[in-house]
C-alpha cells in the first residue's frame, strides 16, 4: 500500500526526520491559509498515486497566498491518469544548493534491508541506476543488529564530503531506518533529500509504501488507505476477501491460488483468448466468497464468457457449486459459464450443479478451450 | 530415497488445535506422517485425536518425543516467532505454511534460522510431500504416486495441477517441493535443486516459477552448470501486467525485471525444456526419462 507524499511526510516527522514546514488542503481556502501561515513562495502539489504530476500540470508555484488560492481550485477536482485530485500540499519553495536521493528496500537478494543512495537525486533514480550505475551506492544492513552509526556516516560521505552536513544526513538514514522497520515498510525513499544554501540537510519529498502483510496488526497504517486511487471492483474484491486484477480481455476467470490462476489466464491467451481478470478466491473459500467474484466479474460489461478453474485441496469444489448455485439465485448472469472442477468434494459438486442445469468439466484445458469459443462467438 | 522428508521424519506441528492445524494434522496422520506431538501454548498435557501428545513449547515436545521437523499453522502475526522457536528447539526442518507473515518479521527471523544451521520452507508454502513415505503440509496425498521425478514449485494449486498429470500418466514422484510465494523465503531452487541432485532416486527435475525475483534466472544458470539430471520448467504470469501483485506476495515484476518472458529465456539458454501448458510437463518428463 502506498502513502500519499502528505501521509509519508507526517510519518517521517514524526520519526524527528526534518521536512519543509507546510501541510495538506482539501479546499482552495485552506491552501490559501497554509500558504499565508508559511509565507514566501510556496509549492502547491497534487496528491494522487502517480508519477508525471508535474507534467500534468498538478504542481504550482504560487508567489502569493491569493495565487495558491487559485492554483489549488484549478488542481483540487482535475485528473491526472484517470485519478482525481481531492488533496494538495503546501509547501514553502525551498531555496536548493544539491540534490541527493535516499531509499531504503526490502531486497530480495540478500533478504535484509539494502540502503541505496545517490548524489545524484531529484530524478527518477532507476534513470540514475541506468546511466550512472557508479553514482548509486548500497549497503544491507543485518537486522539483527540494526543500521550501525559508522555505517550510516559512511553512507553520508558519499553525500557529502562536510561533516556537519554528512553527519546530518547519517542522523536522517538511521532515522529512515527505524521508521522502515517500525512501519513495515517494503519502502522508504526521500527524494530529493536537498541542502538548503544555509547547509541544512532536509528531506523534500518522500515516498513510503507498506507492507500490505503489515495492515492487519496496524490499523493506523491500514486507516491512511486511499482507496480512491484503486478500481472501485479492486476495492470491493478486497473486501470480500478476495484478490482480484482487471485485465483488458473479455473471458473472466474465477480460480483457488494464485499460482494456478496466472496459469489459467496464460492458457486463455494460448488458446487465442484474452483474460479479462485475475481473480483468487484463495484457500478455504467459503461459497460467500464465490458469490462476491461473480458479481464483481459480472459488473465488467466487457466479460463474454466467464471461467472457473477449481482445482480442490483445501478448497472444496462443493462450497464452490454451492456458490455458483447461490450467485445465480441472487442475480441474473447473463454470459455463460463455464466450470471445471477437481480433487476434494469433486462428486458432490457435480451433483449441484447438475441441478442447476450446468456441467461440470474436470479437464484444464478442454474448460479453456471451449470459454475462449464462447467469449469469441459473443463477441 | 526422497528429499528433506521420509519415513523417518518425526513432526510437531504448531497450532495443531486450531482450525487449520487440526484439519491438515488429521490428513497427515491419515497419509502416515509420523506424527509424533502437537504444539499450542496452554493446552500442554492434552492428545490430539486421543493419541498425539501435545506440548505448551516446541521444546518440550522435542525433549519428549524426538521430533526432527516442523511444521507451521499459526495465524500470520505470531508466525515469524514460530519459526524462531522450532529453530531454538533443535528441529532439522520447519516447514512454515502460513500466508501473510509481514516481511520485516521474516527479515528478523530468517539470520536467527540460519545461524542455527535449520532449513526453513515457505513460508506461504503448501509443504512436501514424499509420496508413500510422509506429506509435511497441506498437498493433497491422493493425487501424488511414489517414482522417480522431483517437483519444486512456488506455487500450490499449480503444483497439484502438474502433479496430477504426472500422476495420471503413471510417472511418480519421489519427493514434491512447495518454496513458497513470498518474496523472503527459507529453501529456494537452488538448495531444492542441489538436494534432487544429490538424491539417487530422483531421475528428472520438474521446476515451476513465477514472475517476480531472479530466484529462477539463478537456478537455470545453476542447473547448467551443476545438475546432470534433465530439468523441465514452467513459469505462470506471461500475462501479468508490470507492478502489480498477482496474488503472491512476491509475485510482481518491477519495472522491466521478472518478467515470463525473461525467465522462460533464462530456462532455454541454459538447456531446460520449458513447458508452455501444464499439460506439457507429461510429454517433456516421458522425454526426458527415456
Amino acid at each position: 500500500m502506498n502513502l500519499h507524499e502528505y501521509q509519508a511526510r507526517a510519518v517521517l516527522k514524526a520519526a524527528g526526520i526534518p521536512v519543509p514546514d507546510g501541510d495538506v488542503a482539501t479546499t482552495p481556502a485552506e491552501a490559501e491559509a497554509i500558504a499565508r501561515r508559511v509565507g514566501g513562495t510556496v509549492v502547491v502539489k497534487a496528491q494522487v498515486h502517480t508519477g508525471g504530476r508535474g507534467k500534468a500540470g498538478g504542481v504550482k508555484l504560487a508567489k502569493t497566498p491569493a495565487e495558491a488560492n487559485e492554483h489549488a481550485s484549478r488542481i483540487l477536482g482535475m485528473k491526472i491518469k484517470d485519478l482525481v485530485v481531492s488533496k494538495v500540499l503546501v509547501v514553502p519553495a525551498a531555496e536548493i544548493a544539491s540534490e541527493a536521493y535516499v531509499g531504503l528496500i526490502v531486497d530480495r537478494e540478500t533478504q535484509r534491508p539494502v540502503f541505496m543512495v545517490s548524489p545524484a537525486g531529484g530524478i527518477d533514480i532507476e534513470e540514475v541506476a541506468a546511466k550512472t550505475p557508479d553514482k548509486i551506492f548500497k549497503l544491507a544492513v543485518d537486522p539483527r543488529y540494526g543500521l550501525l552509526s559508522h555505517q550510516a556516516l559512511g553512507l553520508a560521505f558519499k553525500l557529502y564530503s562536510e561533516f556537519p552536513k554528512a553527519r546530518a544526513a547519517a542522523k536522517i538514514m538511521e532515522q529512515l531506518y527505524t521508521v522502515f522497520m517500525a512501519n513495515g515498510a517494503s519502502l522508504t525513499e526521500i527524494n530529493p533529500l536537498v541542502t538548503t544554501p544555509d547547509g541544512a540537510v532536509v528531506a523534500l519529498d518522500a515516498k513510503i509504501s507498506i507492507d500490505d502483510n503489515e495492515l492487519e496488526r496496524r490499523p493506523d497504517l491500514a486507516a491512511l488507505r486511499d482507496d480512491s486511487s484503486e478500481a472501485p471492483a479492486e476495492v470491493e474484491a478486497r473486501r470480500a476477501g478476495l484478490t482480484f486484477i482487471k485485465l483488458d480481455g473479455n473471458v473472466g476467470c474465477v480460480v483457488n491460488g494464485a499460482g494456478l490462476s496466472m496459469a489459467t489466464m496464460d492458457l486463455v491467451k494460448y488458446y487465442g483468448g484474452e483474460p479479462a481478470n485475475f481473480l483468487d478466491i484463495g484457500g478455504s473459500s467459503n461459497p460467500e466468497k464465490v458469490v462476491s467474484a461473480l458479481r464483481i466479474i459480472t459488473g465488467d460489461p466487457a466479460v463474454k464468457a466467464i471461467l472457473f478453474n477449481i482445482f480442490g485441496g483445501i478448497t472444496r469444489t462443493d462450497d464452490v457449486a454451492n456458490g455458483i448455485k447461490t450467485a445465480l439465485e441472487k442475480f441474473p448472469v447473463k454470459v455463460p459459464i463455464v466450470v471445471r472442477l477437481t480433487g476434494t468434494n469433486e462428486a458432490i459438486a457435480v451433483k449441484i450443479l447438475q441441478g442447476i442445469g450446468m456441467t461440470a468439466l474436470s479437464d484444464m484445458d478442454d474448460a479453456v478451450q471451449q470459454v475462449v469459443k464462447l467469449a469469441k462467438e459473443a463477441a | 530415497m526422497s528429499v528433506f522428508i521420509n519415513r523417518e521424519t518425526r513432526l510437531v506441528v504448531q497450532g495443531i488445535t486450531g482450525r487449520d492445524g487440526s484439519f491438515h494434522a488429521k490428513q497427515m496422520l491419515e497419509y502416515g506422517t509420523r506424527l509424533v506431538a502437537g504444539v499450542t501454548p496452554g493446552k500442554g498435557g492434552q492428545k490430539f485425536e486421543e493419541k498425539v501428545p501435545i506440548f505448551n513449547t516446541v521444546a518440550d515436545a522435542v525433549q519428549a518425543t524426538g521430533a526432527n521437523t516442523s511444521v507451521i499453522y499459526v495465524p500470520p502475526g505470531l508466525a515469524g516467532g514460530a519459526i524462531a522457536e522450532a529453530a531454538d528447539a533443535g528441529v532439522k526442518l520447519v516447514v512454515c505454511i502460513t500466508e501473510g507473515i509481514p516481511v520485516v518479521d521474516m527479515m528478523r527471523v530468517i539470520p536467527f534460522v540460519r545461524e542455527k544451521g535449520v532449513r526453513l520452507l515457505g513460508p506461504n508454502c503448501p509443504g512436501l510431500i514424499s509420496p508413500g513415505q510422509a506429506k509435511v503440509g497441506i498437498i493433497p496425498g491422493q493425487i501424488c504416486t511414489p517414482g522417480n521425478v522431483g517437483l519444486v514449485s512456488r506455487s500450490g494449486t499449480l503444483t497439484y495441477e502438474v502433479v496430477n498429470h504426472l500422476t495420471r500418466a503413471g510417472i511418480g514422484q519421489t519427493t514434491c517441493v512447495g518454496i513458497g510465494g513470498d518474496p523472503i523465503i527459507g529453501t529456494n531452487f537452488i538448495d531444492t535443486l542441489a538436494a534432487f541432485q544429490a538424491d539417487p532416486d530422483t531421475r528428472a527435475i520438474v521446476m515451476m516459477g513465477e514472475i517476480g525475483g531472479t530466484d529462477e534466472q539463478k537456478a537455470a544458470a545453476f542447473v547448467k552448470a551443476n545438475v546432470t539430471k534433465p530439468v523441465v520448467g514452467f513459469i505462470a504470469g506471461q500475462t501479468a501486467p508490470p507492478g502489480r501483485r498477482m496474488g503472491h506476495a512476491g509475485a510482481i515484476i518491477s519495472g522491466s525485471s521478472g518478467t515470463a518472458a525473461e525467465k522462460m529465456a533464462a530456462f532455454k539458454e541454459n538447456g531446460i525444456a520449458v513447458m508452455e501448458r501444464p499439460i506439457d510437463v507429461v510429454k517433456l518428463v516421458q522425454a526426458a526419462l527415456k
